[in-house]
């Protein structure tokens, strides 16, 4: 495996300030910000880097109060309906498990993924990311959880899957009547907190203080004596 | 101009696709993986183009029987009766909703279609290797990559009534095929801007690979 040498500045030193746009390449210096300080790529607009208040600790809270709401989200029941004297009550996985009774196994799986398993993973990853950073240097494996939860992130669609509910209620509503069960504010609650944990978490504070691929602690946190 | 603007690939340097981080790769041809989190480093994305104009073509194969076969079969009181997406759509007009009928057609009928256009306009231009509207061209893909999720919208509508209305044997509704085609255009539409590069749109002016190839 060949690692090649990070990108080091004029006079040998690591310049933590220079930086590649994701979206266009473009090489430029970010001054030093003030907290809740962003600043945006000269060539393509993109917020390169935002200088949260407090990147860590508050994601952490919110991760903690997102995975209840989570939780009771997808145990309590969503909504209950009734019609001609007859009651049926679902959750999201009861919604994906009769999708999958009625023999569309693939939208089941699909509906069970975006809804509940990514949600899930997501801030699963994030609490746990966000647990082992507190105490720098962090292992390496915080940084493969940091790119799981990544990876999860586009397909974790609550909201969308609230507004998916929101339509059904309505085509529902002409033939029975329905009741919005304790799930459906819970996972309102949820499509918020995970909102605040993402404005609030900075991906970069945590790569800062991951170890390196070769074991070594961050540049950053170099204990002192050592020239960083 | 103010300066003369360098990409990072023009001097050399690669920005790790994960963590951000830069590196000097001593091979070009092989650069090798990240220092910092040990993810596999790429100039560009890997097979941009191509991948993209695949997962795009597969899309748009899916988008016809998505639209022409049934999502939904309601079997309530002894009749029978399919829905296609745009069924769905006139069901919400004429029953008084309006706004419910506008977001389902746009999410499910409009951005689909949209995406496609999009991305195949992307994936056209940067192959051309076009330097005009670069700035709208980057907007087009920060807005495809925003908005794709929100098509899923028909299938999570049509999961929950499916799993509501089972009072049988008076009523029950069964998911129709249509609902996995149009799964597959979502699916299939979102892995095409993940794996479409942004870099390639400002890449144009200057083939990053003739100095570093």
């Amino acid at each position: 495996m060949r690692t090649p040498p990070p990108f080091r500045g004029r006079q040998g030193k690591l310049t933590l300030e220079t930086v590649a746009c994701p979206d266009c390449d473009l090489l430029q210096h970010i001054p030093p910000l003030p907290p809740g300080g962003k600043a945006r790529c000269a060539r393509c607009s993109e917020i390169l880097v935002h200088q949260r208040a407090d990147p860590l600790d508050r994601p952490l809270a919110l991760t903690v109060a997102a995975l209840i709401a989570f939780i009771i989200a997808n145990t309590a029941p969503l909504m209950s309906l009734s019609a001609v004297g007859r009651e049926s009550s679902t959750t999201i996985m009861g919604g994906a498990y009769e999708m999958w009774l009625q023999g569309s196994q693939i939208t089941a799986v699909t509906v069970a993924i975006c809804a509940v398993i990514a949600p899930g993973g997501h801030i699963a990853f994030m609490l746990a990311v966000l647990l082992a950073v507190r105490r720098p240097p962090a292992p390496r494996w915080v940084g493969i959880l940091l790119r799981c939860a990544h990876f999860m992130h586009p397909w974790s669609m609550t909201e969308v899957m609230m507004l998916g509910i929101l339509v059904a209620l309505f085509k529902i509503a002409q033939l029975a009547t329905v009741i919005p069960g304790i799930g459906m504010y819970a996972a309102f609650a949820f499509i918020m907190l995970l909102t605040a944990v993402m404005v609030a978490f900075d991906p970069n504070e945590v790569w800062t203080r991951v170890r390196w691929a070769d074991g070594s602690p961050p540049p950053m946190i170099a204990p002192k004596g050592t020239t960083a | 101009m103010r300066a003369r603007a360098v990409s990072a690939a023009q001097v050399g340097l690669l920005a790790c696709g994960t963590c951000r981080q830069l590196t000097r790769p001593a091979d070009k041809a092989n650069p090798g993986d990240c220092p910092r989190c040990g993810a596999r480093l790429a100039w560009r994305r890997a097979h941009s183009i191509q991948y993209t104009w695949a997962l795009v073509i597969a899309a748009a194969i899916c988008y016809v029987p998505a639209n022409v076969l049934p999502v939904l079969t309601t079997t309530a009181f002894g009749s029978t009766e399919s829905d296609t997406i745009m069924g769905g759509v006139i069901f919400l007009y004429v029953s008084g909703s309006w706004p419910l009928a506008l977001i389902v057609l746009v999410a499910s009928v409009m951005i689909p279609l949209g995406k496609l256009v999009a991305l195949s306009y992307l994936l056209i231009t940067a192959q051309r290797g076009s330097v005009a509207n670069s700035h709208e061209r980057t907007r087009i893909y920060y807005a495809v990559e925003f908005v794709g999720r929100w098509s899923m919208l028909d299938v999570f509508v049509d999961a929950f009534i499916v799993a509501l209305i089972q009072l049988k044997p008076l009523m029950s509704v069964e998911p129709g095929l249509g609902v996995v085609f149009f799964m597959a255009v979502v699916v299939l539409t979102m892995l095409a801007a993940q794996s479409f590069d942004p870099r390639l749109i400002w890449d144009a002016g200057h083939d990053y690979r003739a100095q570093h190839g």
